[in-house]
C-alpha cells in the first residue's frame, strides 16, 4: 500500500507543485510557493487556529488581566480549559478518522453515555476499576463495530446508521440506568480526574497520548493512508486493492473506542455515570474537526487541526465565563467561527482550483 | 481470507476464538447491566402525613393518578411518592395509569380513565397546555381534577392546582447564604443555574437575588448548566477558574451538584460552601456526614405528589381539611420549601430520592 501517497486520489490532481508561483524569485518566491502549495495547506490552517488562540488569549489579557497576566492563575485556568477539552477532544479525534474516510458518526455522544452508564452500574462497580475501564472501552468499541458493519456490509449511509445508533444507544443507557444518576463509589475512577503528573492532570495527559497515537496512526501507517484513500475516492481505493469495507469497520470501531475512553474521562470528572452524559458531543466533535480543516466530503484532515479546533471552542466558553458574559453570546460566537472557518476553506479550495487551471 | 497460506482449519479456529471471545465479553457485559443493590439497602419509610382528624377513614373513594414517563430521577420519585402516600389510606382505592411517553398518549390514557368515573383524578401532565383539554373533559364529567406541577392554561380544567414554589427555593437559599455572609464586604457568591430558558429557573434566580438583596449582597457570578451531572461539573470548573476565591454557591439542582462537587474536589478548592436543591439522597448523605462542600439543601421535593393524594382524598370524600377553620381545600396551592442542614437532616431523610 506504500504506493499510495498521503493525499487522496481525488485531491492529488489539485494544487500546483511549484508551478503556482510564476515570476517569483528567491526566498519571496519560496514563501509564495508555500502559501499556495497544496501540501502546506494543513500547516497554514493550523497556524491560523493558533493565531485564533493567541487572539483569544489577548482578549483575555485585556478583559481579565488578573487571570491572564499572572503566571500561576493563567496556568490554573489553562489547565482547566485543557481538562474541559479532554473528553470531547478524544471524541473529536475518533471523529476525524471517520470524516476523513468520507463518513460521519452521529452516535458518539450517545455511545459515551451508554459506556458511562454500563460501566457504573452497581453490578459493574463491585468488580472494581479494571472491569469498569474494560466495560467502558468494550461497550464503545462493540457499538462502533455495529456501526461499521451496518455501514460497510449493510450498505447503510453513515448518517442513517449512526443516527439510529445515537437514538438507540441513548435509549439503552436510559433503560439500564432507569434514568437516574449512578454515583461512582470506586475511588480508582475518581482518581483519574483528581490525580496529576508533574502538575498536569491525568485527563490532559490521556488526551495528549490519544492525540499522539492518532497522529502516528493517521500519518505513519497503512491504515491511516487507507482511511484518506477511501475518503478521497472509495472506488479508486478499491481498484488500488484496498479492502474498503474492512477499513470502514475498523474506522468506526476506532471512533467507538474513543467514545469508551472519553466515557471513562467524563465518568471520572462528573463522579457519576448518566444517560445524559455527552449531550451534543457529536456536534461539538464535528464542529471541531471542521474548523480544524477536515473536509466533510472526506479525503483530508489532520489530528492537530481537530485538537486545535476543540481548544478554540473550549477557550471561547472559558473566556465568556471568566468575563461573566451570558451563554447566548457564546453560542453566537461559536456559530460565527464555524461559518468563518468553512468560508475560508471554500476560498482556499477556490484559489487552488484557479491556481491549478491556469 | 486474503492470506493464501491460511488453511481452512486456521480460519475456523480463528472464528471460534473470535466468537468465543465475543460470547464471553457479551456475557460479562450483560451481567454488568444490573443495578440491583448488592446488599439490599434499607428502604425509606416514605413521607406520612401527620395524623390529624383527617386521618380517620372516611367514605371509600377511587383515585386515579396519571404521570409522565420518568425522564429524570425526580419524576420517577414523584410517581413513587404518590403510591407510598396512597398506601397509607385504608379508604383509598388507588390506580396509577401507565406512564405516558408523550402528551397524546397521556391524553388517551386520561380519557380512558374518565370513562371509569373515579372520585378524583390526579394529573401530573407531560405538558400543561396540551393536557388542558382533557382536564376540562374530566371536570365536565364531574370528576375533580388535581393538576400537579405543570399548570393547565385554563382554570376550568382543575379543581386544585398544586406545585412547588420555585421562587421560594431561590429565596430560602438566598436567605441562608445571606445569614452566613451578611456584612462581609466583597463576598463572592456563585450561582449555578439549570436550563436558563425555563420559567422555573428564572423564578429560582429571582428569588435568590431578592433574598440576597435583603442582606445587601448580590450574585457575583452566574454560570448555567442543564440539570445534568456533566454540565454541573463543567459549570463549576469554569466558575472556579474565573474566581480565585468564592464564599458560597447556590446550585439549582442536586444532580448537577454531583458534578459540581467533583469539579471542586478536582480543583482542590475548599474555601466555600454550597446550597443545593431538591434533597437527593446523595446530597442529604453528604450534609449529614459533612464530607463535602454542600452544607444545606432545599426541600423542593417530589413528595409533593403525596400531598396531592392526601388532598385528592379529602376533595373526593367532600371533607374539610382539619386545620382550615372550617373552609375547604384551596383551589390553588404552592407548597413552600424548607431549609435542610446538618441539624435537621434526619427529619427530612424521608424526602430523599435517587
Amino acid at each position: 500500500m506504500t504506493e499510495l501517497t498521503q493525499a487522496a486520489p481525488g485531491n492529488a490532481a489539485s494544487g500546483g507543485t511549484g508551478a503556482a508561483a510564476p515570476g517569483g524569485t528567491g526566498p519571496r518566491s519560496s514563501f509564495r510557493h508555500w502559501l499556495r502549495n497544496d501540501a502546506s495547506e494543513p500547516v497554514r490552517r493550523n497556524l491560523g487556529l493558533v493565531a485564533v488562540l493567541v487572539l483569544l488569549y489577548l482578549i483575555g489579557a485585556w478583559s481579565r488581566p488578573d487571570i491572564f497576566l499572572h503566571a500561576d492563575r493563567l496556568w490554573t485556568n489553562e489547565l482547566t480549559v485543557l481538562t474541559l477539552a479532554s473528553s470531547v477532544g478524544v471524541i473529536a479525534i475518533g471523529m476525524t478518522f471517520v470524516i476523513i474516510s468520507g463518513g460521519i458518526d452521529l452516535s458518539v455522544g450517545a455511545l459515551l453515555a451508554l459506556a458511562s452508564v454500563w460501566s457504573t452500574t452497581v453490578a459493574t462497580q463491585q468488580y472494581g476499576v479494571g472491569v469498569m475501564l474494560f466495560t467502558s472501552v468494550l461497550v464503545g468499541s462493540v457499538s462502533g463495530l455495529v456501526n461499521g458493519v451496518l455501514i460497510a456490509y449493510g450498505r447503510l449511509a453513515p448518517f442513517i446508521a449512526t443516527l439510529a445508533m445515537m437514538v438507540a444507544a441513548r435509549g439503552l443507557a436510559q433503560k439500564i440506568s432507569a434514568k437516574s444518576t449512578q454515583v461512582v463509589k470506586v475511588e480508582g475512577i475518581t482518581a483519574i480526574a483528581q490525580n496529576t503528573l508533574l502538575g498536569i492532570p491525568w485527563l490532559v495527559i490521556i488526551f495528549a497520548v490519544v492525540a499522539a497515537l492518532a497522529w502516528v496512526l493517521l500519518n505513519r501507517t497503512t491504515f491511516g493512508r487507507r482511511t484518506a484513500a477511501i475518503g478521497g475516492n472509495a472506488e479508486a481505493a478499491r481498484l488500488a486493492g484496498i479492502s474498503v469495507q474492512r477499513t470502514q469497520v475498523l474506522i468506526y470501531i476506532l471512533s467507538g473506542l474513543c467514545c469508551g475512553i472519553a466515557a471513562v474521562m467524563v465518568t471520572a470528572q462528573a463522579n457519576a455515570g448518566s444517560s445524559d452524559h455527552g449531550n451534543l458531543y457529536e456536534l461539538q466533535a464535528i464542529a471541531a474537526a471542521i474548523i480544524g480543516g477536515t473536509v466533510l466530503t472526506g479525503g483530508r484532515g489532520t489530528i492537530v487541526g481537530s485538537v486545535l479546533g476543540v481548544l478554540v471552542f473550549t477557550s471561547i466558553t472559558n473566556l465568556f465565563i471568566v468575563n461573566n458574559l451570558a451563554i447566548e453570546y457564546q453560542l453566537i460566537a461559536q456559530g460565527v467561527i464555524i461559518v468563518a472557518a468553512v468560508l475560508i476553506q471554500q476560498f482556499r479550495v477556490g484559489t487552488l482550483r484557479r491556481g491549478g487551471s491556469t | 481470507m486474503n492470506n493464501p497460506r491460511m488453511t481452512l482449519s486456521d480460519v475456523s479456529r480463528r472464528r471460534m476464538l473470535t466468537g468465543g471471545g465475543a460470547a464471553v465479553a457479551g456475557a460479562l457485559l450483560v451481567g454488568c447491566t444490573s443495578n440491583d443493590p448488592v446488599n439490599a439497602a434499607a428502604t425509606n419509610a416514605g413521607p406520612v402525613a401527620a395524623p390529624g382528624a383527617n386521618s380517620t377513614p372516611g367514605k371509600k373513594v377511587r383515585i386515579t393518578f396519571s404521570g409522565p414517563v420518568a425522564d429524570h430521577g425526580f419524576v420517577a420519585a414523584v410517581n413513587s411518592f404518590a403510591k407510598k402516600q396512597a398506601a397509607t389510606y385504608s379508604d383509598v382505592d388507588f390506580k396509577v395509569l401507565e406512564a405516558a411517553a408523550d402528551a397524546p398518549s397521556q391524553i388517551a390514557a386520561v380519557q380512558t380513565a374518565i370513562a371509569e368515573k373515579p372520585d378524583a383524578l390526579i394529573i401530573f401532565p407531560q405538558d400543561g397546555d396540551q393536557l388542558t383539554g382533557v382536564g376540562k373533559a374530566a371536570t365536565a364529567a364531574g370528576i375533580p381534577v388535581i393538576n400537579l406541577d405543570r399548570k393547565f392554561n385554563d382554570q376550568s380544567a382543575f379543581r386544585l392546582f398544586l406545585a412547588g414554589d420555585n421562587y421560594r427555593v431561590g429565596f430560602i437559599a438566598g436567605q441562608y447564604i445571606g445569614s452566613k455572609l451578611k456584612g462581609k464586604t466583597g463576598a463572592v457568591i456563585g450561582e449555578i443555574t439549570g436550563i436558563q430558558t425555563l420559567a422555573l429557573t428564572k423564578e429560582r434566580s429571582q428569588g435568590f437575588a431578592d433574598a440576597l438583596a435583603l442582606s445587601g449582597l448580590t450574585v457575583t457570578r452566574q454560570v448555567n448548566a442543564q440539570f445534568t451531572v456533566q454540565s454541573g461539573q463543567q459549570a463549576m470548573a469554569n466558575l472556579l477558574a474565573a474566581a480565585p476565591h468564592i464564599d458560597a454557591v447556590f446550585n439549582h439542582d442536586d444532580d448537577q451538584n454531583i458534578g459540581s462537587e467533583a469539579a471542586a474536589a478536582q480543583a482542590n478548592r475548599k474555601e466555600f460552601f454550597i446550597v443545593g436543591n431538591a434533597c437527593s439522597n446523595t446530597m442529604l448523605k453528604h450534609i449529614k456526614a459533612g464530607d463535602a462542600r454542600i452544607e444545606a439543601d432545599i426541600t423542593f421535593t417530589p413528595a409533593i405528589s403525596g400531598t396531592a393524594v392526601a388532598l385528592a382524598r379529602l376533595i373526593a370524600q367532600e371533607r374539610l381539611p382539619s386545620d382550615f377553620a372550617g373552609l375547604p381545600v384551596p383551589s390553588q396551592m404552592l407548597i413552600d420549601s424548607k431549609l435542610v442542614t446538618k441539624d435537621n437532616v434526619d427529619q427530612y431523610a424521608q424526602f430523599g430520592w435517587d
